[in-house]
């Protein structure tokens, strides 16, 4: 199945300038691991330490989500995925 | 450089002073591609501190998901300083995600809420690389400006 996944500016050089891509995945982490194998290096900027990064945010079907389980959030066909990071300072 | 109109201007300057001591925030958008900023948004300082701001997670998303239905981008991200000069902090620096974005910083250390004169100076943030550039306050955006 394939989920659309909508990348921002900053990490559109891991897409070759795509705005969005196709990925796979019944979780939000198989997800990830299915951009990384076409994209190699995406997954390092979403996640650290075995969790999502503080500073980007990911939506699935306009939900955050940190309130749909983080990594462990499901997905499915047809799902709408955005990804951006936060904006943010000091 | 920058090129921005009084008004926006203006309304920048007034945000960051009514929110002080709380760090004000926000973006001027502006149709993908022109460097022309075009339409303020106010944002909330989720954070609502005087030393970090943030955007919303959910504010965030209806922000872009309209500026993309409007084809437009981030031409200006602002956010002020309150207790330090306008220039970007370590933390905006490794937090700055927009490359083609001007980074504009306002002190307001001076006056806070008061009428005063204000720090108002903007950047370029990319890979960790903070350059400052001129700006040009106009009457008004021209179509032949760019």
């Amino acid at each position: 199945m394939a989920i659309e996944v909508r990348i921002p500016t900053i990490l559109r050089s891991y897409t070759g300038g795509e705005k969005a891509v196709d990925a796979e995945g019944d979780s939000l982490a198989a997800l990830i691991d299915s951009l990384e194998s076409n994209h190699p290096g995406i997954k390092d900027r979403l996640i650290d330490n075995g969790d999502l990064r503080r500073f980007v945010n990911i939506y699935v079907n306009d939900e955050d989500v940190r309130f749909l389980g983080g990594l462990d959030a499901s997905l499915s066909d047809g799902d709408q995925v955005v990804v951006l990071p936060a904006v943010a300072g000091g | 450089m920058l090129t921005i109109d009084q008004a926006t201007y203006d309304a920048i300057v007034a945000h960051a002073k009514r929110d002080h001591p709380v760090e004000a925030c926000g973006i001027v958008a502006g149709p993908e591609g022109s460097d022309r900023p075009e339409r303020i948004v106010e944002m909330v300082n989720a954070a609502g501190s005087p030393t970090f701001y943030e955007f919303d997670s959910t504010e965030l998303l209806e922000l872009y998901k309209e500026m993309w239905d409007r084809d437009e981008e981030p031409v200006i991200v602002y956010h002020s300083h309150t207790a330090t000069e306008a220039y970007p902090s370590v933390t905006d620096i490794n937090l700055a995600s927009e490359p083609g974005a001007h980074y504009v910083l306002v002190s307001t250390r001076e006056h806070g809420n008061n009428d005063g004169p204000v720090e108002f100076r903007s950047y370029r943030i990319t890979d960790g690389t903070v350059t400052e550039e001129e700006v040009a306050v106009v009457p008004s955006l021209t179509r032949s400006e760019s």
